[in-house]
């Protein structure tokens, strides 16, 4: 399982990496394993609004149907559009080719919020 | 020592379109004895549907073959024990169907005048106060035409409460192991959802439920005994919890079956609630048919039931559109009346003794099982189970064997799966409910498949997972299909047929 250094985590399982005031989004290792094949990615529209902590779109494996939690508040700028067509990326690749959004973040300081690799690791290890 | 294997019809069965010869019929008119019109003459050519092509043509018997060879490739609750339990499939006994199948109820129809519908309106009406009275609740309606319909209806008829108080309110609590229906019809109903965790018992937490119910709460969605099988022993505390700050109860009593003749939930504090006709009350299961979700309220939510209500109106029935402060109508005419005639024929057929014998026996058989398989499978939550039993896989996966393939592997026992992956709370879940209506013997073939799969996984990992082994096909890519389907299939052409 890997847990790179330069992402933020939540405890629901998501990543925030910040590009100057973006931040990309995506799902974690961890989550991607727990899920199993995922099949189906419903990502918001252009334009939208998120709220930390609250659901951006969804994520379907062979198993569930899970919700995405925005790990930072802001405006949807840019949606992979490439998970439309090969939900298996995320399997192959979460931390990387598999973002789901960009955010243009109007709360920085959410960050301070979320979890270090470290702490995310052992939040994990716990858990399991 | 293995005692079921049951064998599987391996041949396998062409489509019907492959089986078609050109010119074939199942079927014969009689000669024509006016004179043949040529109907493009007669309706404008624009009007006539050109010949369908590829259409199949076979005989009588090649159809007859066809349907019956395909049904013997089906696992049916005729065959055998079906651990997926009451959401899916439980043996519905045949007296439902002979009672529905009376002329004067399976001919009814909606139009017809009240004065020759009295019968047909009388069941409804005793159907009714039969589930007001088994719910400890004030009212019912039939009319929600099935679970997740009754709870949009509900979660409707408290918001319209709500309303009528001054506000609406914002939020309906849901607990995480709750059935996903619950959220859906949380926020058809404009609700925002609020998740709550369970707690170690796989219970509500009462504390942490506490600090959250504010002014903005409208309702806690929650099913009692829930998902995990667990009744929530704190019920009383919760209504109460609730009460206090203005909001409302409502259950899912899709597990009702686990409850009836023992307890009501009228009693402990419940203001709404719906009923699954399928799941507690024994009519059919599967095919997406009709269903029944009735919605059993307290009295003061009556005056918001679904247009029309049964009234007496001294010696006959009728139906009473004056309901000014009604959510409305929630269906076309009453409600899936071939269901409540069934329903209701369970209900008097086994009468208050017999329910809540039914009861027992499907709280005793699933106690049974969790004793048997206890040594076998780990046990997430502890608390004491009701109809339902839900274990994980923690000491398979350590041999790379998960739910999925365990379940699997009980086909080639000669048993259907049992329910994988829910409730979500549980990681690798197996979900086992067996019902009432289950003999003890063969209950014991299902506990030794299980117990010999449990083995296996530990001795011969690779045979588990490559399960099943006895079936027409083994294991069907269910990621690429659901990545990319294939929902279209066209005949190949017959040069191409011969090319190959």
């Amino acid at each position: 399982m890997k847990y790179p250094e330069n992402l933020r985590y939540t405890k629901e399982h998501e990543w925030v990496r910040v590009e100057g005031d973006l931040g990309v989004v995506g799902i974690t290792d961890h989550a991607q394993h727990e899920l199993g094949d995922i099949v189906y990615v419903d990502l918001p529209k252009i334009g939208s609004i998120v709220d930390q902590g609250k659901s951006l779109g969804s994520v379907e494996s062979v198993k569930a149907v899970s919700d995405v939690y925005s790990p930072v508040s802001g405006e949807v700028i840019e949606v992979n559009e490439i998970l439309g067509q090969a939900p298996e990326k995320l399997n192959q690749d979460p931390h990387g080719a598999a973002w789901l959004v960009k955010i243009r973040l109007n709360a920085p300081d959410q960050l301070k919020t979320l979890l270090s690799a470290a702490d995310y690791q052992a939040y994990v290890g716990a858990e399991s | 020592m293995i005692t079921k294997v049951r064998s599987h019809i391996t041949q396998n069965e062409l489509l019907l379109f492959e089986q078609s010869s050109p010119g074939k019929k199942g079927y014969q008119l009689p000669d024509l004895d006016v004179p043949a019109v040529d109907p493009s003459t007669a309706l404008g050519a624009a009007n006539v549907r050109a010949e369908i092509e590829g259409f199949p043509e076979v005989s009588e018997v090649e159809i007859i073959r066809h349907f019956t060879r395909l049904s013997t490739w089906n696992y049916a609750i005729d065959l055998g024990l079906y651990p997926l339990g009451s959401c899916t499939m439980k043996y519905n006994p045949r007296v439902n169907e002979l009672v529905a199948r009376l002329d004067g109820l399976a001919w009814a129809h909606p139009y017809q005048p009240e004065s020759l519908a009295q019968g047909a309106m009388e069941i409804m009406a005793h159907l009714e106060s039969a589930l007001a009275e088994i719910t400890g609740m004030d009212a019912v309606t039939l009319q929600p035409a099935a679970g997740a319909h009754g709870e949009l209806t509900g979660i409707l008829l408290i918001r319209a409460l709500l309303e009528k108080r001054g506000n609406p309110r914002k939020k309906v609590l849901i607990p995480d192991s709750a059935h996903g229906t619950n959220p859906a019809t949380a926020a058809i109903a404009g609700y925002a959802v609020e998740n709550i965790r369970s707690n170690q018992r796989g219970t509500v937490d009462l504390a942490q439920l506490e600090r959250i119910v504010d002014q903005d709460v409208a309702a806690l969605m929650v099913t009692n005994p829930n998902t995990l099988g667990v009744f929530e022993e704190n019920i009383k505390s919760i209504a109460e919890v609730l009460h206090k700050k203005g909001a409302l109860l409502y259950m899912d009593g899709a597990n009702m079956n686990a409850l009836v003749g023992i307890a009501q939930p009228g009693a402990f504090g419940v203001d709404v609630m719906h009923l699954n006709l399928h799941k507690t009350f024994s009519t059919p299961h599967g095919g997406g048919g009709p269903g029944g979700g009735p919605v059993a309220v307290k009295k003061a939510f009556e005056p918001f039931l679904p247009l029309p209500r049964l009234k007496r109106v001294r010696s006959k029935w009728t139906f009473d559109y004056q309901l000014p402060r009604s959510i409305g109508r929630v269906r076309a005419f009453y409600g899936n009346f071939g269901v409540i005639v069934r329903a209701l024929a369970y209900i008097l057929a086994h009468g208050g003794n017999g329910l809540r014998n039914a009861t027992v026996d499907a709280v005793l058989n699933a106690n049974y099982l969790r004793r048997k398989l206890e040594p076998h499978y780990d046990l997430p939550f502890q608390a004491p189970n009701m109809h339902e039993v839900v274990f994980s896989d923690d000491r398979q996966a350590k041999y790379g064997v998960r739910t999925g393939d365990i379940a699997k592997r009980l086909i080639d026992y000669g048993f259907h799966p049992y329910t994988v992956s829910f409730p979500l709370i549980v990681r690798g879940a197996l979900m086992i409910e067996p019902t009432e209506t289950e003999a003890k013997r063969e209950l014991d073939l299902f506990a030794e498949a299980m117990a010999a799969i449990a083995h296996e996984a530990e001795t011969d990992p690779e045979l588990v997972r490559s399960a099943p082994h006895s079936t027409r096909t083994s294991r069907v890519d269910e990621v690429t299909a659901a990545r990319r389907p294939v929902l279209k299939w066209k005949p190949e052409s017959p040069t191409v047929k011969a090319a190959d």
